[in-house]
C-alpha cells in the first residue's frame, strides 16, 4: 500500500463505502436504503481487490451485491409504507441503547486486537489455497456451511408456509 | 494482480459515463429540438388508457422472498464450490467425498423443500 | 516475424506496437491508462457494432422464419435500419410520469447497463486480445452480470406503474432462479481445467468442453438463455400480461439503454458459451478472433432460432424448469465431472 496511486484509489472506494452506508442509515425510504447498501457491497469489493483478495472480491458481489440485496428488497416488498418509514416507533430509545452498546463493543474489538500483519508477498491465485485449506485444515466449518444453509432454507419454508 | 484489475477499475469508469453520456445527449436533443410537450394526461401512469386506480408500490407475495431466500442458500453452495473446483484435480478421492457429503447435506434440504412443495410457483 | 503471424497475432502486434511508441515519450502509468483506453475502445466498437448487426439480423431473420419480409426500406437489404433506429431514438419526447420516483427513474437503465459493459473485461477474443485476463475471470463475470438485477428493480419501482413493478419482481425472481443451474453448470468446467482464468480455459480445450461437459454444456445453455429473458422465457415482456414490463415508462434513449444492455448481454453469453464450451478462439486456418466471431454469431443465429420455434413459457412452467430439472441435473454434473476426473486420473493420465 505504498504506491501513491494505491493510496489514493483507496481512500476513494473508502469514501464512496462510507457515504453509502451513512446513506443506508439516514434515508427515510427503505427502497433508497437498499440501493445505498448495494454501493456498500460493492465498496468493500473494492477494498477486498485492494488487499490482493480476488476471490473474496467475487465473492462479495456475487453473494452480497447480487444476492443479499436482492433478498433485501424482496423482503422490502413485502413490508408496507416503502417509502415514509415506519413513522412512531416506541422502541426507538432501547434501539438507540443497543446501537450504542454495539459501538462500543466493536470499537472495543478494534482497538484491542493486535492485528497479525504478514511480510510475505500476496498470492498471486487465492482461489486454489482456499480450496486447499477448506478441504483439508478447515473441513469442519466448510461442512458445517452446508449444515447451516440448510437451516436457513427449513426456517425459510416453514416460516412463510401458507398452511 | 492488482495491475490486472486496474483495467476493470478503468472500465469502470467508462461503464459509469457510457450510459450517463447517453442519457445526457438525448435529454440535450429533446431541450434543443423542443421535443417536451408536457400534458397532464400524457404524464399519467400508463394503466391501459384508464385513471390509475390506487398505489402501484403495493406488496407483494411472500413468496418471492421465499424463492429468494432459496437462491440465496444455493449461491452460497454454489461459490463455496468454486475453490473446491479448482483445487480438485491436485486433491483426488476425499476432495471428492467431502464434495459429496456437502451437496448431500444440501440434498436433504432440497428434497425437503420439494417435499413441502416449496419449489412451486403458485 | 512474417505476415501470417502479425495477421494471426493482429491485436497484441499492434498493442505492443503502440505501448512501445508510447512508453518512450510517457511514463509508466500513462502508457498504462492510454493502453486501458484504446482497449476498452475496442470492445465497445466491438459490442456497439455487433449490437447494431444483430438488430438487424434478428430482425430480417425472424420476418424469414415468419415468412415475411422484415425491414426492407431504409438502405439495400435494409441495412441502414439501425442508424435509422438510432436516430430516431434520439428524436423521441423524453416522457417521466409524473408519480414516478425521478431518480430511481433515471438511475435503473444506468444500472441496468453498467454491468453489461463490465463484464468485458474478461472477454478473451484471442491469445492476448483480452482486456485483463484475471485470475478469477469466470467468477467476475457471474459476480459481475449478477448486479444487473438491481438496475431492473430500480427501474420497474421507480416508474411508479403496476405494470414496471410485476414485471421486474417476475424478471429477477426468474433470473435469480435460472442464476443456481447457471452457476453450478460452471464448475464442471473449472474442475476439469483447475483455474478460474478464461485464457487458460481456452487453453485447456485441446478437445472443446461441449464434449466432456455434454450435460453443463445443456444446463448453461438453458440458463443463460433464461437469463437473458429471451424467447421461451421472456415472461417480463409478456405483453399480453403486463404490456411491456420494467421497461412500459420509459422512452426514447432511455428505452433503448434496456435494448442496448439485451444485445450486450446476449453477445456476452454467447461469447462465455464459446469460451466454457466452444474451444473459444481455437480452430484451424483462420485467425483466433475470426474464429471467435465465427462462433459467437453462430450462437447467436440459435438464439434467433430459438425466437423464431418456440412459444413463452408459463411462470410456473418456468419456475419449475429451474428447481426441479436443471438445478438436479447440474448436480449431477458436478458428480459426474468428480468421478470422471478421478477415473482420467486413475488411468494414469
Amino acid at each position: 500500500m505504498s504506491d501513491p496511486v494505491l493510496v489514493v484509489v483507496f481512500y476513494l472506494i473508502s469514501a464512496i463505502t462510507v457515504v453509502a452506508a451513512l446513506g443506508v442509515v439516514l434515508t427515510r425510504n427503505i427502497v433508497y436504503a437498499a440501493v445505498f447498501l448495494v454501493g456498500t457491497f460493492a465498496g468493500v469489493a473494492g477494498i477486498f481487490v485492494l488487499l490482493n483478495a480476488d476471490f473474496l472480491a467475487a465473492v462479495q458481489l456475487l453473494v452480497y451485491a447480487g444476492a443479499i440485496a436482492i433478498l433485501i428488497i424482496f423482503a422490502i416488498m413485502m413490508t408496507r409504507d416503502t417509502r415514509k418509514g415506519s413513522r412512531s416507533n416506541e422502541q426507538r430509545w432501547p434501539a438507540f441503547i443497543m446501537a450504542v452498546l454495539m459501538l462500543a463493543v466493536l470499537l472495543g474489538g478494534i482497538s484491542q486486537t493486535i492485528w497479525p500483519v504478514s511480510v510475505l508477498a500476496p498470492l498471486e491465485t487465492t482461489t486454489e489455497k482456499l480450496g486447499k485449506l477448506l478441504l483439508n485444515e478447515y473441513i469442519l466449518p466448510f461442512e458445517v456451511v452446508s449444515v447451516l444453509l440448510v437451516a436457513a432454507m427449513i426456517g425459510a419454508i416453514v416460516i412463510s408456509r401458507e398452511d | 494482480m492488482l495491475s490486472s484489475f486496474g483495467y476493470v477499475g478503468i472500465l469502470a469508469i467508462v461503464a459509469l459515463l457510457f450510459p450517463i453520456g447517453a442519457i445526457i445527449t438525448f435529454l440535450l436533443a429533446n431541450y434543443l429540438l423542443k421535443l417536451r410537450r408536457p400534458n397532464p394526461a400524457k404524464l399519467t401512469t400508463y394503466e391501459c388508457g384508464m385513471d390509475p386506480i390506487g398505489d402501484s408500490w403495493i406488496r407483494f407475495n411472500t413468496r418471492y422472498y421465499l424463492f429468494a431466500l432459496l437462491f440465496v442458500v444455493f449461491d452460497v453452495e454454489a461459490v463455496l464450490l468454486y475453490p473446491w473446483a479448482v483445487a480438485y484435480r491436485r486433491l483426488g478421492l476425499y476432495a471428492f467425498v467431502e464434495m459429496a457429503i456437502f451437496i448431500g447435506i444440501l440434498l436433504i434440504g432440497y428434497l425437503y423443500a420439494w417435499n413441502k412443495k416449496a419449489l412451486e410457483w403458485k | 516475424m512474417s505476415p501470417w503471424d502479425i495477421i494471426y497475432n493482429f491485436f497484441p502486434y499492434i498493442g505492443g506496437l503502440i505501448s512501445g511508441a508510447l512508453s518512450s515519450v510517457l511514463p509508466g502509468w500513462a502508457v498504462y491508462v492510454i493502453m486501458a483506453l484504446i482497449g476498452i475502445i475496442g470492445i465497445l466498437g466491438f459490442a456497439i457494432t455487433g449490437n447494431l448487426a444483430m438488430v438487424w439480423a434478428e430482425r430480417r431473420i425472424i420476418g424469414r422464419m415468419q415468412v415475411r419480409l422484415g425491414p426492407n426500406r431504409v438502405g439495400p437489404f435494409g441495412l441502414l435500419q439501425p442508424i435509422a433506429d438510432a436516430i430516431k431514438v434520439l428524436t423521441k419526447e423524453d416522457i417521466v410520469p409524473r408519480k414516478a420516483d425521478k431518480l430511481l427513474h433515471f438511475l435503473g437503465p444506468t444500472a441496468f447497463l453498467i454491468p453489461a459493459v463490465l463484464a468485458w473485461a474478461v472477454v478473451p477474443f484471442a491469445d492476448g486480445t483480452i482486456l485483463t485476463d484475471l485470475n478469477i475471470g469466470i467468477l467476475y463475470m457471474l459476480a459481475v452480470s449478477s448486479l444487473s438485477l438491481i438496475g431492473l428493480f430500480l427501474a420497474g419501482w421507480g416508474s411508479n406503474n403496476k405494470y414496471s413493478l410485476l414485471g421486474s419482481m417476475r424478471t429477477i425472481a426468474q433470473v435469480v432462479s435460472y442464476e443456481i443451474p447457471m452457476v453450478l453448470s460452471i464448475l464442471g468446467v473449472v474442475a476439469i481445467v483447475g483455474s478460474l482464468s478464461m485464457v487458460d480455459i481456452v487453453k485447456a480445450q485441446n478437445i472443446p468442453f461441449i464434449v466432456l461437459q455434454p450435460l453443463g454444456f445443456i444446463v448453461y445453455l438453458i440458463a443463460a438463455t433464461a437469463e437473458l429473458n429471451r424467447s421461451p422465457f421472456d415472461t417480463l415482456e409478456a405483453e399480453s400480461e403486463i404490456v411491456a414490463g420494467y421497461f412500459t415508462e420509459y422512452s426514447g434513449m432511455k428505452f433503448a439503454i434496456f435494448y442496448i444492455a439485451e444485445y450486450f448481454n446476449l453477445l456476452l453469453v454467447a461469447s462465455i458459451v464459446t469460451t466454457l464450451f466452444l474451444g473459444g478462439w481455437r480452430g484451424p486456418f483462420l485467425p483466433p478472433y475470426i474464429w471467435f466471431v465465427i462462433k459467437i454469431f453462430l450462437l447467436f443465429f440459435f438464439f434467433m432460432w430459438l425466437r423464431g420455434t418456440l412459444p413463452r413459457f408459463r411462470i410456473d412452467q418456468l419456475m419449475a424448469l429451474a428447481w426441479k430439472f436443471l438445478l438436479p441435473l447440474a448436480l449431477l454434473n458436478i458428480f459426474l465431472t468428480g468421478l470422471g476426473i478421478l477415473a482420467w486420473q486413475a488411468l494414469g493420465f
